[in-house]
Order: C-alpha cells, then sequence, then structure tokens
C-alpha cells in the first residue's frame, strides 16, 4: 500500500483553483463584513448594533478559546488576560501613537486613513504580544497536565490583572503626552484605573471582518491533519502520542493561535469601550468565555456563534429583571450542565446533526416532487 | 525583635485563616477530582450568616455580647453551612459524578454566582458592607516584649490548630478516615468494597463547608464583611485554594503546609520587601503577585504539590 | 536478514519492583513474534518500553539501524514503530475514518499555515491521507462504518480500528497487545488470517502479545515467554509448548504437602 508521501504529487490540485479556494472565503468574510456594516446595522437600529457588535466580539474571543479548550480539550480559564495584554499592547499604540504622530486623542476619519491603518495596525500588534504570551502560558503544558495546567492559565490571568493595575498613570493631555517617546510610555499603561479615551475605532465592519475571518480559519483548522491531532489529544492524549503527534507542540500551537486571536478581541474590545479596566478583564472574563464555549459546545464552531448570541442577546433580554436576572442565569448555567453537558451542539456542526440532515432531505425531497 | 514576633503571629494567624478555607478545597478535590469554585461563597455567606444571626440575637450592639455568644454563632454558622454544601452537592454536582470534569467546574460557577447574587437580595444579606466587631471585641490579651496579642489572631490560631488537629485524627485514625482515604485513591473501587461513596462524598462536603464557615467568620471579624458579590471573597478563596495546590491537593497536611507558606509570603516577605525598598511605591502591591508566581514555580517544579504524591496513569 | 527491532538487554524496576529483566530480542525484518507470559508478567510494560512510554533503566532499543530507547513516543512512531492498546485507546467522539487520518497525518509536512491557507500541497496531503485511510479501512473490512463514531462500534471492530490507525502510520514494526481479546471464535479466526498476511502486505514486521495460545501457537515463528519481568524461553511454538519453565509458569508445579488422591492428578502422558 502506497505511502501518504507517495500519491501526493498525483493528487496536487491546480494552482489557480487552490489560490482561488484558498483565498475565496477571505474575501467572502470581507464582503459580509462590509453587509454588516453598511446593511445589518443601519436596519437594526443603534441598540442592536451593539448587540451585534458584542457578539462578533464573543465570537472573536470565544472561537477563539474553543480551539484550546474544545479542539485540544485543555482546561483554559485565563483567557481575558490575553485578551488584556493584547489590549493593553493596541491602546499603547493607538492612543500614544495617535497624539505622537498625527497629533490628536480623537479618532480619525476617513477610510482606511490614517486612523483605521493605526487601529488594524494596534489589532495585530495586540495579538502577536498576546501570542508571545500564548507561547509563555502554552510551554507548561510540557509538564503539566488537566487541572494544572487550568490552574496555571488561572494564575496568568491573575498575574497580568495585578501587574495591569500597577503599570503608571496615563496622561491625558496632549502637552503630558508629547516629548516622551513611545518606549517611554510603554509602561503608562493606567495602573488601576485603568485605560481611558481610547478612540472608538471599532465598527461592525471591523469586528466582523475578524469574526468572520476567525471563524474561516477555526473551521479549516477543525477539517485538517492539525485540527485532528488537537482532537486526538483532547480525547485521548496517550494514544494521540503514539500515533506520533506531539502532544505538547500542539498544545502549546493552539494556545499561540488562541492567544492571538484574543489579543486581536482584546484590542477591539477597548476601541469599543473605549476604556480598558483590568479589573473587567480577570477571572469573571475568562468565566464568561469558558461558558460560551461549554454552552455552546466545546468543539463545535457553529455551537460557538449560538452560544456567543445566546450569551450575550439574553442578559440584554433579561434586563428588566435585574436582581434576579443573575439568579436566573446561575440556575441556567446548572440546569444546562445537567440535563445536557455536551451543550447544544457537542463537538458536531449543525450540518452534522442529525436534525439538519432530516430538514435537508425532507427539503430536497420537497423540492424534487416541485419538479415534476 | 518585637516586630519579628509581632510579624510571626500575624502569619501564623492568616496561614490559619487560609488553612481553614484550603481543607475544603483540598478535600473535595482529593475526593471528586474536582475544584469547588463555589467554595469561596460557602464561606462569605458564613460571615454573612454570622452576622444575622449575631444581630436577630441582639449581640452586636456595643456592650451587649455575652461570653458565650462567639461559640454559639460560630457553632451554629459552621453547622447552617454544612447543610448548605450537603445541599448544594447532593443537587448540583452529584448528578454530574460521570460527567466530564470541565462541566462540573462550570456547575460550580453557577452554584457560585447564585450563591453571590442571592445574596446580594435585600430579603438575604443585601447590597452594604456590615461589620461583625461587636460580637467578639480586638481587645489585647497579652503584651511581652512589645507584642500585642489579640483576640482575633489568638482565636484564629487556636480554632485552626484545634480544628486541623481533630481532621487528622479524623483522617488518619478512624473506620471513616480511611474510608476517606479509600475513596481519594479509588472512588471505584472504593465502592466495590463496601464503602458508600455517596455518604462519603457528603461527610467530605459537610466537613469542608464547616471549615469553610469558620474561616469566613475570622476573615469577617478582622476585615469587615463585604458584599457576598465583592471581590475579596473571591480573592480570599483564591489565595486559599493556592495554598491548598501548593501543599499537594488532596492532601490535608498539604493544605496546612501550604496556607503557612502562603501566608509566610504574603505577610513576612511583603514586609520585609516593602521595608528594603521604602521609596518604591509599587512593591507595596505585590503580595498577589508573590502568591500566584508562588503557584506557578510550584507547578512548574513539583506539580504535585510540596507534600503531594504523583498519580501515575495506567497505559 | 535484517533486524528490524533489536532489543538489547533492557531492564526496568518501580522502586523495588522489577518489572521487566534483562530483556532481549532480535525481531527479523517480517517476522512475526509472540510475547506470552502469565498476568502481570511485564508484556504491557515491555511495549511501554519500547514505544518511548517508560524510560529503561538499561539496556538498549533500535529500530532498524536507529536508537530509540529515551526518546518520546512521538517521536519513536515518526521513526516507524506503532501499536495498538490492550484496553482499547480509540479517538471516541471522531470517527472511524477520522481515527485513521489522525495517525496518517504523521507522514504529512503542512505546518498551521499551510493548513490554514490550504495551499496546493496541504489539499494534495489531505485528499492522500483520505485515499489511504479507506484503503486501511478495506483491509481491516470496516469500511461500512467509516462515518460512525468509533465509541459506538461493536468491540470486535473497535479492535480492528485500532490496526487500521497503527498501520496508517506506516510503520516497519507493529506491536499489537492483545489483538483478539474478548472476541469469539469466528472473530479470531479472521484475525488470524488478517495478522498473517500483514508483514507481507504491509512490509513489516510484528511483535504479538496474546493469551489465546491457539492463534499464537499458530501464527507466530518464534515465540518469547516471559513472567515476572524475566525472560525464562524462547522458540518455536512446539519447543515452548513442552517446555517445563513455561508449564510451571503458566499452570504452577503441583504441590507435595497437599495429600491428593492418586487418581485425583492427570494422568501423565
Amino acid at each position: 500500500m502506497k505511502p501518504v508521501q507517495d500519491r501526493v504529487a498525483a493528487l496536487r490540485p491546480s494552482v489557480a483553483g487552490a489560490v482561488g479556494s484558498s483565498l475565496a472565503p477571505f474575501a467572502l468574510a470581507l464582503g459580509l463584513a462590509v453587509v454588516m456594516d453598511a446593511v445589518i446595522g443601519p436596519a437594526v437600529g443603534a441598540t442592536w448594533s451593539k448587540i451585534l457588535l458584542d457578539v462578533g466580539i464573543a465570537i472573536v474571543l470565544a472561537g477563539s478559546l474553543n480551539v484550546v479548550n474544545g479542539y485540544a480539550g485543555q482546561f483554559s480559564i485565563g483567557h481575558a488576560g490575553f485578551m488584556l495584554v493584547g489590549g493593553y499592547a493596541a491602546v499603547w499604540l493607538t492612543f500614544y501613537g495617535s497624539v505622537l504622530w498625527f497629533g490628536t486623542k480623537a479618532p480619525i476619519p476617513g477610510f482606511l486613513g490614517s486612523g483605521q491603518l493605526l487601529f488594524l495596525g494596534s489589532c495585530v500588534l495586540g495579538g502577536l504580544v498576546a501570542s508571545l504570551f500564548g507561547l509563555l502560558v502554552g510551554l507548561p503544558s510540557l509538564r503539566l497536565r488537566g487541572d494544572y495546567l487550568a490552574i496555571v492559565t488561572l494564575g496568568f490571568g491573575e498575574i497580568v490583572r495585578v501587574l495591569g493595575q500597577l503599570t503608571a498613570r496615563q496622561p491625558k493631555s496632549i502637552a503630558a503626552i508629547k516629548g516622551r517617546s513611545m518606549a517611554e510610555l510603554a509602561n503608562n499603561l493606567g495602573g488601576a484605573e485603568g485605560f481611558s479615551q481610547v478612540p472608538g475605532y471599532t465598527t461592525l465592519f471591523s469586528v466582523y471582518v475578524f469574526a468572520f475571518v476567525l471563524l474561516v480559519l477555526v473551521y479549516r483548522l477543525k477539517y485538517s491533519s492539525k485540527g485532528r491531532a488537537l482532537l486526538a489529544v483532547r480525547e485521548n492524549e496517550i494514544a494521540a502520542e503514539a500515533m506520533g503527534v506531539d502532544t505538547t507542540r500542539s498544545k502549546v500551537v493552539a494556545f499561540v493561535f488562541a492567544a492571538f486571536f484574543a489579543g486581536i478581541g482584546g484590542a477591539i474590545y477597548a476601541h469599543q469601550v473605549g476604556a480598558l479596566d483590568p479589573k473587567e478583564l480577570g477571572f469573571q472574563k475568562s468565566i464568561d468565555l469558558v461558558i460560551i464555549v461549554v454552552i455552546g459546545g466545546m468543539g463545535s464552531i457553529t455551537g460557538i456563534v449560538i452560544g456567543a448570541s445566546i450569551l450575550v442577546i439574553l442578559p440584554e433580554v433579561f434586563r428588566q429583571f435585574s436582581d434576579y436576572r443573575m439568579i436566573a442565569y446561575a440556575l441556567a448555567l446548572i440546569v444546562v450542565m445537567i440535563l445536557r453537558p455536551q451543550g447544544i451542539m457537542g463537538v458536531k456542526e449543525l450540518w452534522e446533526t442529525t436534525w439538519w440532515r432530516r430538514r435537508m432531505s425532507a427539503l430536497t425531497a420537497l423540492m424534487a416532487r416541485r419538479k415534476r | 525583635m518585637s516586630d519579628l514576633l509581632q510579624t510571626t503571629i500575624n502569619t501564623l494567624a492568616v496561614g490559619g485563616l487560609y488553612a481553614l478555607i484550603a481543607l475544603g478545597y483540598t478535600l473535595v478535590y482529593g475526593i471528586l477530582r474536582f475544584i469547588n469554585f463555589a467554595h469561596s461563597d460557602i464561606v462569605s455567606w458564613g460571615g454573612w450568616l454570622a452576622f444575622t444571626i449575631a444581630s436577630a440575637a441582639g449581640w452586636l450592639a456595643t456592650g451587649h455580647s455575652p461570653v458565650f455568644a462567639m461559640p454559639i454563632v460560630l457553632l451554629l454558622t459552621m453547622v447552617i453551612c454544612s447543610v448548605l454544601g450537603v445541599t448544594i452537592e447532593r443537587l448540583a454536582y452529584r448528578p454530574l459524578r460521570k460527567a466530564p470534569r470541565l462541566n462540573v467546574l462550570i456547575t460550580a460557577i453557577g452554584v457560585s454566582l447564585f450563591l453571590q447574587n442571592v445574596g446580594l437580595l435585600d430579603r438575604f444579606f443585601g447590597n452594604r458592607p456590615a461589620t461583625m466587631s461587636a460580637l467578639l471585641p480586638n481587645d489585647v490579651l497579652a503584651t511581652f516584649g512589645g507584642v500585642h496579642l489579640r483576640v482575633y489572631d489568638t482565636l484564629t490560631i487556636v480554632l485552626t490548630v484545634v480544628l486541623v488537629l481533630v481532621l487528622e485524627r479524623v483522617i488518619y485514625g478512624t473506620r471513616l478516615g480511611r474510608a476517606m482515604r479509600a475513596v481519594s485513591f479509588d472512588e471505584r473501587t472504593a465502592g466495590l468494597m463496601g464503602i458508600n461513596v455517596n455518604s462519603i462524598v457528603t461527610v467530605t462536603f459537610a466537613i469542608g463547608s464547616a471549615l469553610a464557615a469558620a474561616g469566613g467568620i475570622l476573615f469577617a471579624l478582622r476585615n469587615d464583611l463585604r458584599q457576598t458579590a465583592d471581590a475579596s471573597w473571591v480573592l480570599l478563596g483564591l489565595k486559599a485554594f493556592v495554598a491548598a495546590v501548593v501543599g499537594g491537593i488532596g492532601n490535608v497536611r498539604g493544605a496546612a503546609t501550604g496556607a503557612l507558606l502562603i501566608a509566610f509570603v504574603e505577610v513576612f516577605v511583603h514586609r520585609y520587601v516593602t521595608q528594603a525598598f521604602p521609596d518604591t511605591p509599587w512593591v507595596g502591591q505585590l503580595q498577589d503577585i508573590y502568591v500566584f508566581g508562588i503557584l506557578i514555580l510550584v507547578l512548574l517544579f513539583k506539580p504535585s504539590g510540596l507534600l503531594g504524591k504523583a498519580v501515575v496513569e495506567k497505559v | 536478514m535484517t533486524v528490524a527491532l533489536n532489543v538489547t538487554d533492557v531492564s526496568l524496576a518501580f522502586g523495588g519492583l522489577k518489572a521487566v529483566s534483562s530483556f532481549s530480542l532480535a525481531l527479523p525484518s517480517g517476522g512475526l513474534h509472540g510475547l506470552i507470559g502469565p498476568n502481570g508478567a511485564g508484556k504491557t510494560t515491555l511495549f511501554n518500553l519500547l514505544t518511548g512510554v517508560y524510560r529503561p533503566d538499561t539496556g538498549r532499543i533500535e529500530l532498524g539501524d536507529q536508537r530509540i530507547d529515551g526518546k518520546k513516543p512521538s517521536q519513536i512512531a515518526a521513526m516507524g514503530m506503532a501499536r495498538t492498546f490492550q484496553n482499547i485507546r480509540l479517538f471516541g467522539e471522531l470517527s472511524v475514518i477520522d481515527n485513521v487520518r489522525t495517525a496518517a497525518g504523521l507522514r504529512t509536512k503542512s505546518g498551521l499555515f499551510r493548513t490554514l491557507f490550504r495551499t496546493p500541497m496541504h489539499v494534495a496531503e489531505e485528499r492522500a491521507i483520505t485515499q489511504r485511510s479507506l484503503e486501511l479501512l478495506d483491509v481491516l473490512e470496516i469500511t461500512h462504518r467509516k462515518d460512525e463514531q468509533a465509541k459506538g462500534l461493536p468491540y470486535g471492530d473497535q479492535r480492528r480500528l485500532e490496526i487500521a490507525r497503527a498501520l496508517a502510520t506506516e510503520p516497519r514494526v507493529l506491536l499489537l497487545d492483545e489483538p483478539v481479546a474478548g472476541m469469539n471464535t469466528q472473530e479470531k479466526r479472521d484475525m488470524r488470517k488478517l495478522i498473517q498476511s500483514l508483514p507481507d502486505q504491509f512490509g513489516i514486521s510484528i511483535l504479538l502479545i496474546e493469551h489465546d495460545m491457539g492463534l499464537v501457537m499458530d501464527i507466530c515463528e518464534d515465540i518469547t515467554v516471559i513472567d515476572h519481568g524475566v525472560t525464562i524461553a524462547r522458540g518455536a511454538p512446539t519447543a515452548i509448548q513442552n517446555d517445563p519453565a513455561v508449564i510451571e509458569a503458566y499452570l504452577g508445579v503441583p504441590d507435595e504437602s497437599v495429600a491428593v488422591a492418586d487418581d485425583a492428578l492427570p494422568a501423565a502422558t
């Protein structure tokens, strides 16, 4: 029986076809993001636009966490730490950069103008810085399993929060900032008060570009050898190792990937809220994200989207019940875990469920009958 | 010298506090391999229940607190929290005994949120801080060499020592304790050997919750009562949890050792570092970092904890 | 005759317990060698030593001309040694074909970037993996279950899947740990034929742990018997069957101190 590498040459797709199918989903993502921003946003009004924005950010955050918790089956309960780290890097670049290079604190308008480019750059920077920390957090997985790795992630989240609260004050006036260098200002991240006056560059477009791109990437990851290797680590680590999967490396890669997008998530979060408060991005936030992943279904991409939507929209719907809202939420959590531990989707995607398959075959049968 | 002594007493008291709470984490983890995130909320409820009982009995008006007030409040609260812990286990955790561990973790978080928010309701403990110092004034019991021995510190140390010794005796010297240890080694086999695993789990939660209540009361006396949803309870629980892990989770002596170590770092190291660097303001804020730093160090070099034993998985 | 797997003087002790003592073995290329012994003899421990789960205290292990002792299991798998597990360790939630594809992924070279951007090489490798995985499922006769969840498979098919998965890593040496445990007679007969065909079909050498003596004696060219970590016999099946040390290890020696009626003992043949 021919080895895999001996078959590869004969199975190569055409370069044009491959490039096309490689990039098409990204073009689609861009297009959908434009639709989100230009059509759906105005159509649903301000309140729902804000909710959609939050859902988008939640998708980026939970979708990335899903790679570590869902695919690789690790317990990462410090994801907000990556958000915070990425957020800090991003606001440092946007706020101080804007003042030092463009002389203003306000958002600079213009499609793909200096303002938006600065914002885009800060998101990428946030992702890169966070992924460095992802590497740091993932490395202990060489020696630690399960609960112990979870505790390290918890510790990481707390340490980042505490360190953030120890940074220096944020000078807010343009005069105070000019005359200092970006390097000097790297420690002026707001301390316990947090960082404020962050220019509001986040739009439906930017959020959904990142959200849709992330969805494409995690989809491709899941249905590939690298993704299956992660799932194998989750299912049976010892067997995975015996089948040649370098489990430590896989976990580290998962952490780095997840941290990158969490960093971007932190950046867009900061530029939407207008501030970055370390107290807001501590253990509680990490747990909120874990809840989305578990409720949606660990390892399921559609599950994440559903979970993010429910867990962002529901609190808004229940706002009126204020006091009892959190109690209802807590009870709901407990009940769902008892009655449906695999979450809404489990590890399956929507199109893999029997429910969907039945609807689809009923639909095709209906259409076949119509044709006659 | 007196400064050193005072700091030592302080360390022992804080250590005792952490130990009482850490024991609850370590006992439950030892039996069920599960980090009970709702444990810190039993602690906060312990503090608040004590407050409620004391104020209902009229013992919080100054000068109206009889000597027997504190012991009664302590005992009563420990019993109530025991029942609370057992009920939670029965309703929320037992159905998930066979489920993947992340799920029970989420349930624990749900329970935690539930306890926090119910505690905030006006019909329960309300949304405002309170103080319980009237129940037991923090008088100076004795002074020697310039060092004051106060009621709270003494009570904490004595209570902790007594409770830990009793627990040690139970776990290592009684049939019940042997059964508990058996379940923590291998739940299934223990069950097959005739041990009623459910009863053992119930007892474990009862003990852990009672100790948590004691810890909560002592914490509330020293630091005043913040609302149930306040971050101070979470941080307290987190540090006690770190103590349990550092000492070797699943291990009673480990919890006590870890608690002392964490307290040592928090109080002792902090004090001497701030004295060594008086001009650097942020040096005084580093306690939390020390605690988590020790956690990371221990996990990297001896993950089973200082007194823990590594568990080998059969291939 | 080349040696596919050369084990020299390997020992492992757990604290005071000597699990494996001075084990040696030269597995010839294309050979089918059996490893038997009473329960707790150290057979699976030996497999764990060979595959890198444990590190030997002494000795050396060579796969072909490469030294493998001290290496990680994933490295050893990459170098060409695969195994199945005594207590089945499938990737339960994954489908049958995905179990095999995961293992086949060992022989791909695409990294994360190529994966995320679906480069031509990545697409080709994924197609190749699927192709080979389907062929393996065919050989193991479980193609009809390819999309089912592994954990829902009947027991016999689970064992077959374990073998398919191990073969997907393109090994030179395959370690089978009790491949027919718990199977009925018909299933065992089918597996017997299958295992016998593997060395020729895949160009591999096999080391087999089994308790089913009939199967072992039938298909193995050479058998090693170990008890309490010590090799007590080695040779062709017929020699092993009559070796007194082997019989003693499995059945024990009649105890003279216990008075037994003469007609209770089996007649000596």
